[in-house]
């Protein structure tokens, strides 16, 4: 896709992260010019890219406008945050070895069934993109075989990520209820606290970062990422073609569903919370517009959103919190209306409709290549 | 309430009544002592069958019984406005009420009031008071009320009052273990006809009685009670849907109209449903300082206020975006959101973060009963009453103004609309802003019963999207088929799951609806649709 | 006309509708319609406005479920029973009227995914096509003349050029059976006469069903004429056989 005006896009960008990801922990621990709040505050960031990676594989390329992808983050979260609260221990205020504090709090006697395993990495790791994995199948399943399209497919699955939201607000959800789960101690046996720890995070999330977007690549350059954007630009075309819609829709929706549990899991540790508040609608449309303002259908473009605007948040929000929201409202609004393509459609030149064309042309050309 | 009762029992006796005065005076003078007299003089006072003791026992079990110290001692009633009574004259009191104190009683001598005024009741001429006293004697089934309670009964006429006081009579019986088999198994089944949940706790308690008929008349009777009172407690259910469905309908509306008619998803729908919930603060705070008068009609004026407000909205919020992005309906939906954020930020911005009070008109208080045990309170009524006329006036609009036969022409086919003469751009920005005026309409209903806050819309938004998509697009009965049957389930589930688990099995239930009719309920069929 | 005997002739029919009726918010679309097509066979339908041209093609692939009536694709697929991309990997190809192809796509892209071959997504993701099929869509492009056009994205290519491409499609789908949706709608005088070329051509290896208006290309194809009214069949023959019925007449010129 880059391809032509951008060759190295699909090197680079990896290039970059693998830098960063060797770079931060040299400028954190050795030399200090870094502090552990930046690089957590950056860890966030590419957390956040990931997730709009995701969204961008489902929107930019298939075409399903996901409002729900906040649910699918913050599922994967929460598997993280569940270990996270296993590995407390008894270091907990109530010193309870096995119940996490919220649950000695409320009375429980013993840990829910859902919590089991939760202590070993080797369960709970597999259980971040499984769960949003079996969540988005099984959504994704009904949905697409009744084919709800378009702005029905936004709602319905803002409405599951409400639904979800109310439920983890529950304490009888076992989840830590309003407060969600916290007060993380050690994650693989390292102090969660620890620079090093923060540092490692950081370089785990790059690099993750890196081999999701060479992931994303290879299913966007694949004869079946023709399909998928055959499907988002003729749908009924594509069947008649002989394609089944549905299921290269449940594939890329569930890729991407895991793909945002997986940030959502390295999200968890380095912001040392993950509380039901993750699942609201906002969080699902903000993570739509990082990926219009880089450009939805580049890769590249998602990351570059999601970084951009959560750069320009922490900015205002720190500066000229009032102004945050009104940025954020007119950005949708000017996005939608003047730059449909976003920055990496106005990074090339030429009419904005014809570029749409021609570099997914060029993108179709490399397939084969 | 006891007020009430006391200005009775001054209007029917305190004048003209025949007194006994040994009686009186000494339960009176025992009212003094400690806890033991002031429960034997209740007793006194009640057996004096003197007109005033009403008074004074009703002042007694509402702490408005003062005592000067002496000998005897003397007392006096407060009244509501704090002025004293001489309890013996039942006459202002004067100077001789100086340093009065409030008699001391304790739970148990309350009931003892409670259970004396009663007695003293059942003789009243009034028929209202006699009913209350039965009622009375009901609720505390003292078996010493026997025989006041009989003699009442052989003279009263009033079928009504000796109903109640049968009730009463079976309570004693069954309490007390009074009575006769016969009379008892009466009892068990007079009590059933009542039904209440009073009458639920004492058939209970009759589960360990030494005779097996009674256990099984009482059983059966405790069943049947139950049923009816679930049942009655579904009816509740179903209105307090009926009341949340047609504010649904109300805000949802709108959303159907820009949706339905023009295919455009406007994320800030739920912010012109709040605009209207400001527009009603405003208009109410500038009623309260020009119009004090007319306060309590601001609601009224905040309907077309909000209108226009809701409308005006939407009209700007067409023109300047939505006409640029149609045909692009996920475009709509981001830049609506944004709109949406823009809006509750200026709302916060201006108003404050904090929730604004808006008061509900004094004509708008109030409740009444429809059957035993059901109640609707006026405000529910009117808001249903209020919703559903602006439904059906919206249904009659569409139907019947040039401006309807316009926007279904648009709707239809634009493009033969177009060459009719009919300038569609103007029928989309007012369409769009008869959606937004309606939504900011639903905002002076909201304003009754949620706080009013700049997330005021977010908190219906999705509901009402469900409403729409569950009713099928473009159909406004569907919409209300769609609002009442989610708002109807809702508090239906409510019972059962507890609101946030029914409101998930709503959402989940509804997203399975979609599975199955992925265009709603209503949904036009056809290759138009598709095409 | 109904039910038509169980023992079938030796060779089955490659399209058999029976009795199909399809019915929109009371408005019948197709009223008991009934047709056959032998293998190899080229058909044209004509008929007016609103005949059910389209929902006849829209059951056929599968897009459209009758309520009542039997469709079945070479005597042994139940076409009431299965969705558009079984029917199409069955072997039944459809050119939409307005010509549908991926505009974002290369022409070439275009032809990779109609090519025949494996669509399952696991297939599509770990497999690229093979040097043979590279060969074939080389040729197909030959034949429609987009050979030039071969790197440019389809959206760029002009409405006859995008006819072609969308012919282009079908013909690397390979099907048995091949809708064609008034294929020379808006094309010029040489390019229908090229379609029409293109459609005989096409003949000679599989079974073509052509909806047209255009006489003068309908009957440049000199091919059985069936005409459609309200829903279902009116007339059946040659062109000239057609044109003379008397009914066909009074439907197309009224009183």
């Amino acid at each position: 896709m880059i391809s032509s005006r951008m060759p190295f896009a699909s090197v680079v960008v990896p290039a970059v992260l693998i830098a960063i990801a060797i770079l931060v922990p040299i400028l954190h621990l050795s030399t200090g010019t870094l502090p552990t709040y930046a690089v957590s505050l950056f860890g966030k960031y590419l957390c956040y890219a990931m997730l709009a990676l995701a969204l961008d594989l489902v929107w930019g390329y298939c075409g399903i406008l996901s409002l729900g992808h906040a649910a699918f983050f913050s599922l994967g979260g929460y598997a993280m945050g569940m270990y996270l609260m296993r590995q407390i221990g008894s270091r907990g205020v109530y010193g309870d070895p096995i119940l996490p504090d919220f649950m000695v709090f409320l009375n429980w006697k013993e840990l829910p069934w859902y919590w089991w395993g939760m202590d070993h990495a080797w369960f709970a790791f597999p259980m971040i993109v499984l769960v949003p994995g079996a969540l988005a199948l099984v959504f994704g399943w009904l949905a697409f075989r009744s084919r709800v399209t378009g702005v029905y497919l936004s709602i319905i699955s803002q409405a599951m990520t409400f639904a979800l939201l109310l439920a983890f607000f529950r304490n009888d959800m076992g989840m830590g209820g309003n407060n969600g789960l916290t007060d993380f101690k050690e994650i693989l046996g390292f102090d969660t606290g620890a620079d090093a720890t923060r540092s490692a995070l950081f370089s785990v999330t790059a690099i993750t970062l890196a081999l999701a977007y060479l992931l994303c690549v290879f299913v966007t350059r694949s004869r079946a990422g023709l399909v998928i954007v055959a499907i988002r630009d003729a749908e009924s075309r594509a069947r008649f073609c002989g394609y089944r819609v549905e299921h290269y829709k449940l594939f890329v929706w569930t890729i991407s569903a895991m793909l945002a549990g997986i940030a959502g899991a390295l999200y968890v540790p380095q912001v040392g919370i993950i509380n039901p508040s993750e699942f609201g609608t906002g969080n699902s449309i903000e993570a739509v517009i990082w990926v219009a303002l880089g450009g939805r259908g580049t890769l590249w473009g998602a990351i570059v959103g999601a970084v951009g605007v959560n750069f320009v948040k922490s900015w205002l929000t720190n500066n000229f919190p009032e102004w945050w929201l009104f940025a954020l409202g007119l950005m949708f609004v000017l996005v939608t209306l003047f730059l449909p393509k976003g920055i990496a459609g106005l990074l090339r030149l030429g009419g904005i409709d014809a570029f749409n064309r021609k570099s997914a042309a060029a993108e179709a050309g490399e397939a084969r290549s | 309430m006891l007020r009430i009762l006391l200005l009775a029992f001054l209007l029917c006796f305190g004048l003209s009544a025949e007194t006994r005065a040994d009686g009186f005076d000494d339960g009176l003078h025992l009212l003094g002592g400690k806890f033991d007299d002031v429960e034997r003089g209740v007793v006194i006072l009640a057996g004096s069958g003197d007109q005033r003791a009403g008074a004074v026992l009703a002042a007694l079990q509402d702490n408005r019984l003062m005592v000067v110290a002496g000998d005897p001692p003397s007392f006096f009633i407060r009244q509501a406005d704090d002025s004293l009574l001489d309890a013996a004259t039942l006459q202002p009191a004067g100077d001789a009420a100086a340093g009065a104190k409030a008699v001391r009683v304790n739970n148990r001598i309350r009931r003892a009031a409670e259970a004396a005024l009663g007695t003293l009741n059942l003789s009243s001429p009034n028929a209202a008071i006699r009913r209350q006293a039965a009622d009375a004697v009901f609720k505390a089934r003292d078996g010493e009320a026997l025989p006041a309670l009989e003699a009442a009964l052989a003279k009263e006429r009033d079928p009504d009052v000796k109903a109640v006081m049968e009730t009463a009579r079976a309570a004693i019986f069954l309490a007390n273990g009074q009575g006769d088999e016969a009379q008892r198994l009466q009892a068990v089944e007079t009590i059933g006809r009542r039904g209440d949940p009073d009458a639920l706790a004492m058939l209970r308690n009759l589960a360990n009685d030494t005779s097996a008929s009674i256990r099984e008349a009482a059983a059966a009777s405790v069943s049947s009670i139950e049923m009816r009172q679930s049942m009655l407690a579904r009816v509740q259910d179903a209105i307090y849907g009926i009341s949340l469905g047609s504010v649904l309908l109300l805000a949802a509306i709108g959303l159907a109209i820009t949706f339905g008619v023009m295919g455009v998803i406007n994320m800030a729908h739920g912010e012109m449903v709040m605009l209207g919930a400001y527009t009603t603060y405003v208009v109410q705070t500038l009623f309260v300082t020009y119009l004090p008068d007319a306060a309590n009609w601001s609601l009224i004026a905040a309907v077309p206020a909000a209108f226009v407000v809701g409308g005006l909205a939407g009209v700007i919020l067409e023109r300047t975006v939505i006409r640029f992005l149609y045909g692009r309906p996920l475009e709509t939906l981001l830049a609506t959101f944004g709109i949406s954020l823009i809006l509750q930020q200026a709302v916060r911005s201006i108003f404050g973060p904090t929730n604004r009070e808006v008061t509900s008109p004094s004509w708008m208080s109030g409740s009444f009963d429809i059957l035993d045990g059901l109640t609707l309170t006026s405000g529910r009524l009117v808001i249903i009453i209020f919703c559903l006329a602006v439904f059906l006036g919206l249904l009659a609009f569409i139907r019947y103004s040039r401006f309807g036969l316009e926007m279904r022409a648009v709707t239809q086919n634009r493009r033969m609309a177009a060459s009719m003469g009919i300038r569609t751009g103007l029928v989309d920005a007012l369409t769009f802003g008869l959606g937004s005026g309606i939504a900011g309409i639903a905002g002076v209903a909201l304003s009754q019963i949620d706080n009013v806050s700049p997330n005021l819309g977010q908190g219906y938004i999705i509901d009402s999207f469900l409403v729409v998509v569950f009713g099928g697009v473009g159909n406004l009965w569907g919409t209300l088929t769609g609002a009442m049957a989610i708002g109807i389930a809702n508090k239906l589930l409510e019972p059962f799951t507890g609101a946030v688990l029914g409101k998930i099995i709503l959402l989940v239930l509804v997203i399975l609806f979609i599975q199955k009719r992925p265009r709603g309920l209503f949904a036009l069929k056809g290759r138009a649709i598709e095409a | 006309m109904s039910a038509v005997s169980v023992d079938r002739p030796a060779r089955d029919p490659i399209l058999y509708l029976d009795g199909i009726s399809v019915t929109f918010d009371g408005f019948k679309a197709l009223n008991a319609l009934s047709l056959l097509l032998e293998p190899g066979e080229m058909r044209a339908i004509i008929g007016p406005n609103g005949a059910g041209k389209t929902t006849m093609m829209d059951v056929i692939t599968g897009k459209t479920r009758p309520q009542k009536g039997t469709a079945r694709f070479k005597g042994n697929l139940d076409l009431t029973r299965h969705d558009e991309a079984t029917i199409a990997r069955a072997g039944i190809g459809r050119k939409f009227q307005k010509p549908t192809v991926f505009e974002n796509h290369t022409v070439f892209d275009n032809l990779v995914l109609a090519i025949a071959g494996p669509r399952d997504v696991f297939s599509t993701l770990f497999r690229s096509i093979k040097p043979r099929q590279i060969e074939r869509i080389d040729a197909v492009l030959e034949t429609v003349r987009l050979t030039a056009a071969r790197d440019r994205p389809a959206g760029d290519l002009s409405h006859g050029q995008k006819q072609w491409l969308e012919i282009g499609m079908l013909l690397v789908q390979e099907p048995e059976l091949l809708l064609v949706d008034e294929p020379v709608a808006g094309m010029t005088d040489l390019e229908t006469e090229a379609t029409a070329d293109l459609l005989r051509e096409i003949n000679k290896t599989r079974s073509v069903m052509v909806v047209e208006h255009d006489m003068t290309f309908v009957r440049a194809l000199n091919v059985k004429v069936t005409v459609l009214h309200e829903g279902s069949v009116l007339a059946e023959g040659s062109l000239d056989q057609v044109q003379s019925n008397e009914r066909v007449i009074e439907v197309y010129l009224g009183r």
